[in-house]
């Protein structure tokens, strides 16, 4: 692993850059912490290292949008020190955390303290941060938003936490687009999950589990779009669950409204049938729904409705997870299977693989407004080196998250990030030979 | 899933957590053997001579923990009672810390109740090995003994489960005893399994827990051979699910007039305790079609059933010493 910003080519690698289309065997070089090239043809000039890469891909570094490094406020969990690693190692970065972190990010102090934690671990990776819709989330009063853009938030957000009333939600809404910031809502309408903790379906009902309607992320999903229609606000939505849900984004992109969606790896490939008999690893909100929702997921991150898969990471300590179910803390720590899941949809024949570079890498970069997400010379060389057909197993013990929580521990996986660099640092070398 | 957990290599009880992935053999084995205590009530047996049952309760309970209680004292083990407040356990290691010491005074069997779906499931995989868990209710999940003293009391009264119409009425949502009544009688065979009651306390896909939904009380009980009332928690009374006790009652409780409809030989069931005037009326609940008090009777005799086929016969932790 190298320490400094040497000048590196990387040879031979399939190029996948979905900024610009780009899907095509060849050469990129990283000089001074940038792309100088990346194409068909070698470059002219001398470097400090060589990578052969024949039979690896090339891809922008991954941008996540959603992931808790569960600091500041929860650093029994994990820490911002400890999420980085695990970032690198799966491939990623740059991630957004969302605001709920205590204290909330709800002034532009709180962010310099997060942006000064994650230079004190070595900065390594770009962490992007979401503001606070709401001053400490309450849904009530707007926190001085300008200054927070001030500080360069990628958006805003009230995170799980509901608005007090629809009015809020239409003032944060106009106000937000006066900053020009994007609100990141999770569309869950409070009085309707009720507590839940299942999708309300024949699971639930089953294990006698309380159950969250899908009509709680479609009345959420209404509300918002009423809204944009109103104000002309950009809404992303995060963490879809639900075929309706789907179904309404996609029909809003059509009439041009400015919305865009994410899902989480794992709703991709869960449902509620793999709660089992209470694994509390299945434990998270959005619920897993049904067979069927899955596939209109998968369906629209084919499509491109769905524009981003993010990893929705939430470490947790173990003792989170060992309750009965209901009484567990949802989450997964999900940094190191993001890459790898999305790899599989690829295997699936689900995703080509420069679509799948768009959906963990541009697409997400474009709901954050930030250049990043893209191989262009210029650009910072922010690259993850995947080995598509490496085998591997994951095994908890071995995740470098702090929280081991994960539904995939023991699952045999096809593809992970070989090297990942930040800024042409190589911050990550899975140590296997490349040739 | 549920089958390695609750039976042994052998398909024997280890713990008893749900009637799910119980066959039908073995469900007629536990009334079988309920029946030989029934026979002599209050013969003491030493079958569980030297072995300490704990009722750990989570949730208020006064008749089940009652007859768990003498189920275990008439089967001779020294029984603990311990309630405790869920409220102040609401952390995992407290749950944990609470199994973990009261393991330590060498328990052989914990019955459980928990507001919590999965609970027992909980409990079961936590405890060591040759410590057995009994569920007693836990969330809306299950409450399997209160189903086999069901089925033991219709068994009493009806010959052949196959050709019953079964009707379950009231708040089926938020009842582990219905979910749990149901499992049983598919288990046993009926496949004439109703559930009644307004379209808020109807759980989603009622049928695919083998129970067909009906909104209409009278339209339900049409040609039941068993009904079967839940209790209405006091907090489900008013508000959303429905909009007070008496527009239930009017609606869904089981009057004079609607019994005399029914057919001649159908019977009456409820888990308690009733609600007077809610889910039932006052005559209703003791007159002569009502099974009410047998099933008190009757969970006794389950509940040393399941007791002494999990611990007696030298099985469990110190009997294999």
């Amino acid at each position: 692993m190298s320490n400094g910003t040497a000048s590196v080519l990387i040879a031979n690698a399939r190029l996948l850059d979905p900024s610009s289309g780009m899907d095509a065997t060849g050469f990129a070089a990283i000089r001074g912490g940038v792309i100088v090239h990346a194409g068909p043809k070698a470059p002219k000039g001398r470097f400090e290292e060589t990578v052969e890469a024949a039979g690896r891909w090339l891809m922008p570094g991954l941008v996540d949008l959603c992931a808790r490094p569960r600091e500041p406020g929860a650093m029994y969990k994990a820490s911002i020190r400890s999420e980085m690693a695990a970032a690198q190692a799966g491939g990623i970065t740059a991630l957004c955390m969302p605001p709920d972190t205590r204290p909330v990010i709800d002034t532009p102090s709180v962010v310099d303290r997060i942006l000064g934690r994650v230079a004190h671990a070595g900065g390594r990776l770009d962490v992007l941060v979401l503001g606070a819709l709401t001053q400490g989330l309450a849904g009530e009063a707007l926190p001085d938003m300008a200054a927070l853009a001030g500080t360069g938030v990628v958006g805003v957000s009230n995170a799980y936490a509901p608005l007090a009333n629809v009015l809020v939600a239409r003032r944060a809404l106009e106000y937000a687009r006066g900053v020009g910031l994007t609100v990141h809502a999770i569309p869950q309408e409070r009085s309707l999950s009720n507590g839940g903790c299942a999708h309300e379906g024949a699971v639930a009902t089953r294990l006698g589990l309380p159950g969250i309607p899908t009509a709680a992320e479609t009345v959420a999903i209404a509300q918002w779009l009423a809204l944009v229609e109103q104000t002309g606000a950009r809404v992303h939505f995060g963490r879809l669950s639900s075929a309706r849900g789907v179904e309404m984004i996609a029909q809003a992109q059509a009439k041009g409204l400015p919305v865009t969606a994410d899902v989480a790896a794992h709703q991709l490939f869960l449902t509620e049938d793999d709660i089992g008999e209470y694994d509390a690893q299945c434990h998270v909100l959005p619920p897993l729904r049904t067979q069927a929702d899955r596939a209109a997921l998968r369906e629209g991150v084919r499509t491109g409705a769905i524009g981003a898969i993010c990893s929705d990471h939430q470490p947790h300590e173990a003792d989170a997870k060992i309750d009965p179910f209901p009484m567990t803390e949802p989450g997964i720590s999900a940094l190191e299977t993001l890459l790898p899941l999305t790899l599989q949809l690829v295997h699936e024949r689900l995703l080509e693989p420069l679509a799948a570079a768009a959906r963990l890498c541009s697409g997400p970069a474009a709901v954050l407004g930030r250049p990043l997400g893209s191989l262009s010379a210029g650009a910072p060389a922010h690259l993850v080196l995947v080995d598509p057909a490496r085998r591997w197993t994951l095994r908890g013990e071995r995740m470098r998250s702090a929280g081991r929580n994960t539904p995939f521990d023991g699952r045999a996986f096809r593809g992970r990030a070989a090297r990942t660099w930040h800024a042409g640092v190589c911050v990550f070398d899975d140590g296997a030979p490349l040739v | 899933m549920t089958g390695s957990l609750q039976l042994d290599e052998n398909g024997r009880l280890k713990h008893l957590l749900t009637i799910e992935g119980l066959s039908r053999e073995l469900l007629t084995q536990i009334l079988d053997r309920a029946e030989t205590f029934v026979a002599q009530p209050r013969r003491k047996s030493a079958l569980l001579h030297g072995r300490t049952v704990v009722n750990l309760f989570f949730e208020a309970s006064t008749r089940t923990r009652t007859t768990f209680e003498l189920a275990a004292k008439r089967l001779s083990a020294d029984v603990i009672n311990l309630d405790v407040q869920a409220s102040s356990t609401s952390k995992g290691e407290t749950l944990l810390d609470t199994l973990a010491t009261l393991q330590a005074m060498h328990v052989d069997m914990f019955v459980i109740r928990h507001p919590a779906s999965g609970a027992a499931h909980f409990f079961a995989r936590q405890a060591g090995p040759g410590v057995a868990v009994l569920n007693a209710g836990d969330g809306r999940h299950a409450h399997p003994t209160q189903a086999l003293l069901d089925m033991f009391t219709i068994r009493k009264h009806k010959k052949d489960f196959r050709k019953l119409s079964v009707a379950i009425v009231g708040d089926i949502l938020h009842s582990r005893v219905a979910r749990s009544d149901i499992r049983a009688l598919r288990t046993l065979g009926t496949a004439d399994i109703r559930a009644i009651g307004p379209r808020t306390l109807i759980p989603a896909e009622v049928e695919s827990l083998g129970a067909r939904p009906y909104y209409s009380l009278d339209e339900g009980l049409e040609g039941a051979d068993v009904v079967m009332l839940l209790r209405l928690q006091k907090e489900r009374m008013s508000g959303y699910y429905i909009p007070s006790p008496g527009e239930f009652f009017r609606t869904f409780g089981l009057t004079r007039q609607r019994l005399a409809q029914l057919k001649p030989d159908a019977i009456v069931m409820h888990p308690g305790p009733i609600n007077r005037g809610i889910e039932i009326e006052g005559d209703v609940a003791y007159g002569e079609r009502s099974l009410i008090l047998q099933q008190v009777t009757h969970g006794i005799a389950v509940r040393m059933a399941v007791m002494a086929m999990i611990l007696g016969e030298g099985r469990g932790r110190r009997g294999k010493a």
